[in-house]
């Protein structure tokens, strides 16, 4: 076991020493990360990649609550990100879906704001109607960030009918409110809510609110930088998995063998290494990102988690091209054309929202398209518990991938070829 | 003194090709044993068997009691092997190749940086231990690469040809040290085809043939194979027939055996001052001009061409 860590360190060291592959590792996200964020206008104080969100309002609510909400996904702060259109059936709304042409569909079902702020002189019926989202498969970041955007505004609505109710009834037991005064506080409520001038809108405003930093659109550059951090993490995986050949050529890898060193301990050494140098180019291109351009990624431990899981995913691809191949040469070039196949499928250039359903489907194979499922999650204000399906995911692909690529170095011996 | 090597018939095929014939031999505790033959001999085949890279085809070997088919592990931590090609990490310092290697050898902590100063010492790199091993000379790789073999103190050491393609001051600093790890009671196994190494090194030497051991024994049993038997070398001028006056020489009084390679005819005889006279005469006969003549006491070298009908270096 100590040795499997001193090989993966010893390797580790190696590839932060070989200029060709810093390069790769780290400076070409990074500058791609710049370029791309150009492009589509970070820098220049423009809208973000990912804009105009088609998304269908079914209003049967009419009252100040679900108005509200209306008035919310129609305020200018959220115009360059939403397309919000108001639709009164539900079926043809869910039927746009169907073909594509929105992202979601939220439906709010009468007597919403009833069941939550009593009319005049009721009570509570203690039945909360539910808002109801209809999101768009194919279109899963779109729809994450509607739904993100209804849920923050629920969450307001709770805090806010709580703290009110609580006020309300306090204030008519004291006798300082009348009871025929209540829909005014209703309504005071409700413009507060509404109200996107003293409340940012989206999740990583009111996450940054939280914290009390300024007011930030969604940032394209929270899908371009892991984007492109996933898909040189192939290449990392790719060099790593060469180095087991060149070490076999090198001389280095028999000479391990006949040290009193078992074989296991050298492959799992050799895949550790690789592991832990995925790591560290993550890390270090996170780490960057976010002291260079206030990049948000998220949760802290939902991001350390999806980075572990992503290299474990990706380690196992770049195991099984070493276990095919039969030269350094091969893995290398092997290497490169799925690292741009991976990027191009896994969205790490053209978001997968717009590719045709069978490219989406086959980019599940891709540990970029989980990873960057993943940090998407995370940079719209999801936590742990939010990307436990990318996670999942990705740690079943490295664990195939890993079991069929040891078989394949144990029935080669990984000396001899 | 006990064998700590004792190898028994090891037979090593690739694919068809037999690259080494059922070869026998033991080592004594303490000595140097030298594995002597040309190139392609089959000396590294041997050696990456007996220190359990590669498994035998047949037969089988015990060192310190261990068995390398049964017991690997067993053998790999009394044997030491400074291979044939390099086997460093350019992109490391001297000093990190030694401390990685030693804590594959189960060194750690005090002891390991101890030994590790200790070999820089022995092998002269204590000022270049901070230098990448890619800045080094060849010579000074090579000397790493001997280092790395010498971390654990191995009670058998495996040394394959390990002054090829170096300078002649490095190559005098190498058979120097492994003269002073015998001295300390080190055993060694080293392999070469230059006959001079294995004259001077060894207590025993066999020689390695198409993966053979055609001859075995001490320096003085092996060249009273040949007799007592002096070598003269005809070096002739180019376009000369040798095979024609070699085969003329076989009728000549004196003459043992008449080989002809490029250009030169070699002649085995108990004293070849005898035959000169001959010799020349009948060179001049088929006018052949001799450009010059080489007369050597018996040595290994005449021992394999005696053996062979081959020079060790083509
Ligand atoms: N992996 C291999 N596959 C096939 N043939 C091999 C292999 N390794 C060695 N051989 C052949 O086996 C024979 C012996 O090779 P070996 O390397 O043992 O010779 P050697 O005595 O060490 O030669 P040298 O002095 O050149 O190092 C050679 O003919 C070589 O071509
Ligand atoms: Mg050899």
């Amino acid at each position: 076991m100590l040795k499997t860590f001193l090989i993966g360190f010893k390797d580790l060291r190696l590839a932060f020493r070989d200029r060709a592959a810093l390069l790769l590792m780290l400076l070409a996200p990074f500058l791609l990360t710049i370029g791309m964020g150009f492009v589509t206008g970070r820098f220049s104080g423009r809208t973000s990649g990912i804009s105009d969100i088609p998304v269908i309002l079914v209003n049967q609510d009419n009252a100040q609550l679900g108005n509200a909400l209306v008035d919310l996904f129609n305020a200018t702060e959220l115009a360059d990100l939403m397309e919000p259109t108001a639709s009164l059936n539900l079926e043809t709304a869910r039927q746009l879906i169907d073909s594509d042409e929105a992202a979601a569909v939220i439906f709010i079902p009468e007597g919403f704001t009833e069941s939550i702020i009593p009319k005049d002189g009721q009570t509570l019926s203690g039945e909360v109607i539910s808002i109801e989202i209809y999101a768009n498969p194919s279109r899963p970041t779109s729809a994450g960030i509607v739904q993100t955007i209804v849920e923050e505004f629920l969450s307001r609505v709770e805090s806010g009918s709580i703290g009110g109710q609580v006020a309300m009834s306090q204030l008519i037991t004291s006798g300082r409110v009348a009871p025929q005064d209540i829909p005014a506080v209703g309504e005071a409520m409700s413009e507060r809510l509404s109200s996107s001038t003293t409340k940012p809108v989206t999740a990583i405003k009111l996450k940054q609110n939280e914290v009390g930093g300024e007011a930030l659109q969604f940032d394209v550059l929270a899908y371009l930088a892991p984007g492109m951090a996933l898909m040189f993490l192939m290449y990392t995986v790719s060099y790593g998995g060469r180095t087991i050949i060149a070490e076999r050529i090198q001389g280095t890898l028999p000479r391990l063998l006949i040290s009193p060193t078992s074989a296991a301990q050298i492959l799992g050494g050799k895949i550790f290494g690789i592991y832990l140098t995925g790591i560290a180019q993550l890390g270090i291109l996170i780490f960057a990102t976010t002291i260079m351009f206030q990049l948000k990624w998220g949760d802290t431990l939902g991001v350390i988690v999806l980075v572990l899981a992503a290299v474990f995913g990706a380690t196992g691809w770049g195991m099984l091209i070493t276990a095919l191949a039969r030269t350094a040469g091969q893995v290398a070039s092997v290497g490169s054309a799925i690292m741009l196949i991976f990027g191009i499928l896994g969205g790490s250039f053209v978001s997968l929202e717009n590719l045709h359903p069978l490219v989406q489907n086959l980019s599940k194979i891709t540990p970029n398209a989980w990873g960057l499922d993943g940090f998407t999650t995370l940079a719209l204000g999801g936590g742990l518990a939010d990307i436990s399906t990318p996670v999942s995911a990705l740690v079943l692909m490295g664990t195939v991938l890993f079991i069929a690529a040891v078989r394949l170095f144990n029935r080669q011996g990984i000396a001899q070829r | 003194m006990p064998n700590i090597l004792e190898v028994k018939e090891l037979v090593k095929k690739y694919g068809d090709f037999t690259a080494v014939k059922g070869i026998s031999f033991n080592i004594e505790e303490g000595e140097i044993f030298s594995l002597l033959g040309p190139n392609g001999a089959g000396k590294t085949t041997v050696i990456s068997m007996l220190s359990t890279l590669y498994t035998p085809t047949s037969g089988d070997a015990t060192i310190g009691g261990h068995s390398i088919t049964k017991d690997p592990m067993g053998v790999r931590n009394i044997i030491g092997v400074v291979p044939q090609d390099l086997a460093l990490y350019e992109d490391l310092t001297a000093r990190e190749n030694l401390v990685f290697w030693g804590q594959m050898y189960n060194l750690s902590g005090k002891p390991l940086s101890a030994r590790v100063d200790e070999i820089l010492e022995q092998i002269g790199l204590t000022d270049k231990a901070k230098n990448r091993v890619k800045t080094f000379s060849g010579g000074m790789k090579r000397r790493v690469n001997i280092g790395v073999g010498l971390l654990h103190k191995p009670k058998l050491l495996f040394m394959d040809e390990p002054t090829v393609g170096i300078d002649p001051q490095s190559r005098r600093a190498i058979l120097d040290t492994v003269k002073d790890l015998n001295k300390q009671g080190m055993t060694v196994l080293y392999t070469t085809h230059y006959m001079e190494e294995a004259e001077e090194l060894s207590n025993r030497v066999g020689i390695i043939d198409h993966g053979g051991m055609i001859a075995l024994g001490t320096q003085k049993e092996l060249t009273q194979q040949v007799g007592q038997s002096e070598t003269l070398i005809l070096h002739l001028e180019e376009g000369a027939n040798a095979e024609a006056l070699a085969k003329s020489f076989n009728g000549i009084k004196g003459v043992d055996k008449a080989d002809a390679s490029d250009h030169a005819v070699t002649i085995i005889c108990p004293e070849a001052e005898d035959v000169l006279a001959a010799v020349v005469g009948k060179a001049n006969e088929q006018n052949v001009k001799i450009r010059t003549i080489d007369i050597r006491e018996p040595n290994l070298e005449a021992v394999f061409l005696h053996l062979t009908g081959r020079a060790l270096r083509d």
